[in-house]
C-alpha cells in the first residue's frame, strides 16, 4: 500500500478584484509515494509545491480530484493522527516555551498524558534542544525554531512525515542537521515527503523525486533514472601551459590562462581526464563541478515555458 | 456523509434555531421591561450632564432625544395615560444639546402647556421653553407664535399673548397673521373668531401629525362652543319672548328662521335640557369645549382624537 | 473531542494571559479606587450611585474592548502567523478550533470580570461603609455583563472567520454601539411604513440587544430585577451566542487557509 496516492488534484484560485479570472496554481496532479521513502517534491518558487501540501493537510481544499494517505481518504480525521507536518517557515505560539508547545501539540495529536513526558523528553533530544525546552519561543532563533518543528511534526511518532521547504533560512550547519535528522527518520522506517527548491538537499537524500514546474508535472522517478540521460560537467584546473592531447581527446574545452590550464568537460570523464592528467605528470589544482546532472535535468524540464522564474541553488 | 458535511449540516440547523429563537426572545423581553426604557433615558434629567456625556455629538443625541419625546408622548397617548412627567426634560434635554432644533419647541408649545390628560399641565416650564428657543432663534417668527401660543390658550394672559405677536411680527419674513394676532389680542381676544385664526395657523403651520391633530381638534370643538353659544342665546331670547323654554329644537329653529335644526360637527343634532340648556349629543367626542355639557358632567380622563390629521 | 476543545481553551487563556490582559485590571483598580476617593467627600446617596455607576460601566467597557481586540486576533492572527497550519494538520477538526477559542476567550473574561467584580464591591464598601441584601442585584448586573460579552466573543470570532483583523474589530464595535441602542432602534423601525419596515424591524430584531441586558442604573438605585428576565435574557445570549458561532463554525469550515 503506498504512503501516498495523489489522485488528480487540483487547485485553481479565482484571483482578481473585480473580474474575478481563474489562476491555476495546481493542474490535475498524479502522483505514488511508496512506503518508507523519502520523496523530494521539486520546483522553483510558486510552482504549486505548496499548493499541493496544503491540500493534502486539509487547509485548502482542492478544486477537484482525491488522495489517499495511507490507505484512508485524505480528509478522514484519523489519517491526521497518522501524519506529521511542518509548514514552510514556522512561527508557532511564541508565548509558550518548547516543552509547553510540545505538550498542547501532544493533548492535541492525542498522545496519552503517561506517554507525553516521556516522548516530549525524546523528541527534544533527537532535535537537540533539550537544553532549552525551558525558553520561551519567541527567544529561538531561526534554527531553534525549524528544529522545534521537526520536534512537533514528529512528536506523535506519525508514519508519515510532510516537511514544506525545511532547509530555508538555515545555515549550512542547520541544514546538515535537518538532513541527519530527515536520514534518522527513514531510519526507522517512517516516510518523508518533501518539498524544496535546493537541488543539493535532493540530490543527498532522495530516493526519488518530482519536478513540478507552473503546476504541473514535470518528471517523476529515481535520481539515477532521471539524470543518466543528463550529464554534468567539471571544470578542472591544472598547472601547464599547453593543453595535452589526451584531453582533447576526451572532449574536454580548454582555456590557457598564464600558468594555468583550465577544461570542461562531462562528468562522465572527470576519472578519465584525472588519470590522463597523472599520466602526463601535470599537477592538478581544482576539480570543481559546474552543475549537477540534476540540475541540468531540472534545468531542461522547465524550459518548456516561457520564463524560469524562481532561483536555483 | 462525511465528517464536514455532517459539521456543516449541524452547523446550519444551529444558525436557523437560535436565529429564530433569539427573535422570539426578545418579543418576550420586550414585553417584561416596557418602562425600563425611559426611566434608563432619564436617569441623566440634567441637560448639561447629557450634553457633556455626548462627547460632542450632540446633534444626533438631540435627534435621539427628539424621537424618544415623540415617541414617549405617542405611547403613553395611546395607554390613555394620565401624566406626561418626562415630556419637559425629554424636550429639554433636546433643546440643549441642539438649540437649533426647531419641532421640540412647537411640541412643547402644544404639548406641555394644556392640563392633564391632553398634555403634561406645565405651561411654565412651556413658556421658559419657548424663551430659550427664541434666544437661541431670534429671527424664527413661528417660535414668537408659540410663545403667544402658550399664553392665549392655556394661560388666557391676552396681554402678554399681544406682546408676542407683536415681537415676532418685527422678526423680517414674519407671516402676516402675526400683526393680525396681535391687533387680535388687543380687543378680541376672548372671541371665538380669534381662537379658530390661532388654531388653524397652527395647524397650517405644522407638519407634526399629533400637533396637527390636535389642532383639527380644538377647532371642531371650537365650532361646537360657538354653536352652543348662539344657540343658548337663540334659547333665551325664545324664553324672553314666549315665557317658557322652548320645547325642543324645533321651535327654536322656527323661531329663528333656521333652515334645519342645527347640527353638530359630527351630524348630531344639539338638543336642549329640560330646564331650558343646551346640550351636546355625544360630549365624549368633543374633548376641549365648554359649553353644552350636561349638569355634573366628569371627563373620563381620556383623551381620544377622532379627526383624522 | 471534548477533551481537544478543552486544551485548545486552555491554551488560549493562557496567551490572553502571557498577552498581559490581565494588566488591564490594574487600570480598571486605579480608576475604581481613584473615583471612589474623590466621591467620598460628596453626600451619601450620590457616591453610592456614581461608585456602582461608574464601576460597572467600566468593567463593561474595559471587558468589551477585550473581546473584541482580542477575539479578533484569536483566528486572524493565528491564521496570518501560521500557527493555524500545525494546528488543523492534527486531529483536530476546525469546528473545535472555533468552539475551544470561544471557551478559552468567555474563560478569560469571566475571570477578569470576576476580579474588577471584588474591586467595584470593595469600593462599593469604602463609600457606603456597609453593603445591604439589595446590594446583590449588583450581581445580577455583572451577570448580564457576562452575557453580553459572550454575545461578544461570539460576534469577534464570526467576523474574525472570515475578515481581515480591522474590518472585524470595526464590525464588532459598530455592533455594539447598535446594539446598546437596540431599543431606539425598534423605536424607529415601528415608525417606518413599507418595505423599510420589513429591513428596519428585521434589523432590529436581529442586531444584537444590549440594551436589555443593561441593568446598569437600574441596580444603581437598588431596583429589584425581575427573575423572569433574568431567565429570558439568559436564554436570549445563549442562543444569540449560539447563532454567531454557527456561523463562524460555517464560514471557517470553507475557508481556503493560503
Amino acid at each position: 500500500m503506498p504512503a501516498i496516492e495523489i489522485l488528480g488534484l487540483e487547485k485553481t484560485y479565482m484571483v482578481g478584484f473585480w473580474r474575478k479570472r481563474p489562476k491555476r496554481a495546481l493542474k490535475p496532479l498524479h502522483l505514488t509515494v511508496e512506503n518508507g521513502e523519502i520523496f523530494g517534491f521539486l520546483g522553483p518558487n510558486g510552482a504549486g509545491k505548496t499548493t499541493t501540501l496544503k491540500m493534502l493537510m486539509g487547509l485548502v481544499f482542492p478544486t477537484s480530484g482525491t488522495a489517499r494517505i495511507l490507505g484512508q481518504e485524505w480528509t478522514e480525521p484519523s489519517v491526521k493522527a497518522q501524519i506529521g507536518f511542518l509548514p514552510e517557515q514556522p512561527y508557532f505560539y511564541d508565548y509558550l516555551t518548547a516543552h509547553e508547545l510540545l505538550n498542547y501539540y501532544g493533548q492535541l495529536s492525542g498522545v496519552p498524558a503517561r506517554d507525553r513526558k516521556r516522548r516530549i523528553d525524546e523528541v527534544l533530544q533527537q532535535v537537540g534542544l533539550t537544553g532549552v525546552k525551558g525558553v520561551q519561543l519567541r527567544k529561538f532563533s531561526k534554527g531553534m525554531l525549524q528544529r522545534a518543528g521537526i520536534a512537533q511534526a514528529i512528536l506523535h511518532n506519525p508514519q508519515l512525515v510532510f516537511f514544506d521547504e525545511p532547509m530555508s533560512g538555515l545555515d549550512p550547519l542547520g541544514r546538515r542537521e535537518v538532513r541527519d535528522l530527515m536520514e534518522q527518520l527513514k531510519q526507522q522506517g517512517k516516510t518523508v515527503f518533501f518539498s524544496t527548491h535546493i537541488l543539493s538537499d535532493a540530490e543527498a537524500l532522495c530516493d526519488r523525486v518530482a519536478i513540478i514546474h507552473k503546476g504541473e508535472l514535470r518528471g517523476v522517478g529515481a535520481i539515477e533514472e532521471l539524470t543518466s540521460n543528463v550529464q554534468g560537467k567539471v571544470e578542472i584546473v591544472w598547472q601547464g601551459t599547453v593543453v595535452p592531447a589526451s584531453m582533447k581527446a576526451l572532449g574536454a574545452e580548454c582555456h590557457v590562462s598564464g600558468e594555468t590550464v583550465r577544461g570542461v568537460l562531462s562528468e562522465r570523464q572527470q576519472d578519465a581526464a584525472i588519470d590522463a592528467l597523472r599520466r602526463e605528470r601535470m599537477r592538478l589544482i581544482s576539480i570543481t563541478p559546474l552543475r549537477t546532472s540534476l540540475e541540468n535535468y531540472f534545468v531542461e524540464k522547465l524550459q518548456h515555458s516561457e520564463t524560469t522564474a524562481g532561483t536555483l541553488v | 456523509m462525511t465528517s464536514r458535511q455532517k459539521t456543516t449540516l449541524f452547523a446550519a440547523t444551529c444558525l436557523v434555531i437560535s436565529m429564530s429563537a433569539s427573535v422570539l426572545l426578545l418579543h418576550h423581553i420586550d414585553e417584561i421591561r416596557p418602562r425600563a426604557t425611559i426611566e434608563d433615558v432619564l436617569y441623566i434629567s440634567s441637560p448639561t450632564i447629557v450634553k457633556r456625556a455626548s462627547l460632542g455629538f450632540n446633534g444626533l443625541m438631540a435627534c435621539l432625544y427628539w424621537t424618544r419625546a415623540v415617541q414617549y408622548f405617542g405611547n403613553r397617548h395611546h395607554d390613555r395615560a394620565q401624566s406626561f412627567n418626562e415630556l419637559a426634560p425629554l424636550l429639554e434635554i433636546t433643546t440643549v444639546l441642539d438649540p437649533q432644533i426647531i419641532p421640540p419647541y412647537q411640541f412643547g408649545a402644544t404639548f406641555l402647556a394644556p392640563k392633564a390628560p391632553s398634555g403634561a399641565g406645565q405651561p411654565d416650564r412651556a413658556i421658559k421653553l419657548m424663551e430659550y428657543g427664541i434666544e437661541h432663534n431670534p429671527d424664527n417668527w413661528h417660535l414668537y407664535y408659540d410663545l403667544g401660543f402658550v399664553y392665549y390658550t392655556e394661560l388666557k394672559d391676552y396681554k402678554k399673548a399681544g406682546e408676542a405677536f407683536d415681537r415676532g411680527s418685527k422678526v423680517p419674513n414674519a407671516h402676516p397673521f402675526m400683526k393680525l394676532l396681535a391687533a387680535q389680542m388687543e380687543e378680541h381676544a376672548g372671541d371665538f373668531s380669534t381662537a379658530r385664526m390661532l388654531w388653524t395657523a397652527t395647524y397650517e403651520s405644522s407638519t407634526e401629525t399629533n400637533i396637527r391633530q390636535n389642532a383639527r381638534e380644538h377647532l371642531r370643538c371650537i365650532k361646537v362652543d360657538e354653536d352652543v353659544t348662539n344657540l343658548q342665546a337663540a334659547v333665551d331670547r325664545f324664553t324672553q319672548f314666549n315665557g317658557r323654554v322652548p320645547a325642543s329644537m324645533w321651535e327654536v329653529a322656527m323661531a329663528e328662521h333656521l333652515a334645519g335644526i342645527p347640527v353638530d360637527p359630527d351630524g348630531n343634532p344639539y338638543q336642549i335640557s329640560g330646564d331650558g340648556h343646551v346640550l351636546v349629543k355625544n360630549p365624549d367626542n368633543f374633548p376641549f369645549i365648554t359649553q353644552g355639557l350636561p349638569p355634573g358632567y366628569k371627563r373620563t380622563g381620556t383623551v381620544k382624537f377622532h379627526s383624522a390629521p | 473531542m471534548n477533551a481537544r476543545i478543552l486544551h485548545i481553551a486552555s491554551n488560549t487563556f493562557r496567551e490572553a494571559v502571557r498577552d498581559r490582559v490581565l494588566y488591564n485590571l490594574i487600570a480598571f483598580a486605579l480608576l475604581i479606587s481613584g473615583a471612589a476617593i474623590l466621591v467620598g467627600q460628596i453626600s451619601i446617596e450620590v457616591e453610592r450611585l456614581v461608585v456602582v455607576n461608574l464601576g460597572l460601566t467600566a468593567v463593561s467597557l474595559f471587558g468589551v474592548v477585550i473581546a473584541i481586540f482580542i477575539g479578533i486576533a484569536l483566528v486572524s492572527k493565528e491564521i496570518e502567523k501560521r500557527t493555524l497550519y500545525t494546528v488543523l494538520s492534527r486531529p483536530v477538526r476546525r469546528w473545535e478550533f472555533i468552539i475551544g477559542k470561544f471557551f478559552g476567550l468567555a474563560g478569560t473574561l469571566v475571570v477578569n470580570t470576576f476580579f474588577m467584580a471584588i474591586g467595584v464591591f470593595g469600593a462599593l464598601l469604602y463609600v457606603a461603609h456597609r453593603l445591604t441584601v439589595s446590594d446583590a442585584s449588583i450581581l445580577v448586573a455583572l451577570y448580564f455583563i457576562i452575557l453580553e460579552f459572550l454575545i461578544i466573543c461570539s460576534l469577534s470570532l464570526l467576523f474574525s472567520s472570515f475578515s481581515t483583523p480591522l474590518l472585524s474589530a470595526v464590525f464588532a464595535f459598530s455592533l455594539f454601539i447598535i446594539g446598546s441602542f437596540a431599543d431606539d432602534l425598534r423605536g424607529f423601525a415601528r415608525l417606518t411604513h413599507g418595505i423599510t419596515k420589513w429591513f428596519a424591524t428585521g434589523a432590529a430584531y436581529l442586531l444584537p440587544n444590549f440594551s436589555a441586558l443593561n441593568v446598569i442604573s437600574a441596580v444603581a438605585h437598588q431596583q429589584h430585577i425581575a427573575s423572569q428576565l433574568i431567565l429570558q435574557n439568559t436564554l436570549y445570549a445563549l442562543f444569540y451566542t449560539a447563532m454567531a458561532l454557527s456561523g463562524a463554525v460555517l464560514i471557517f469550515e470553507r475557508r481556503n487557509l493560503k
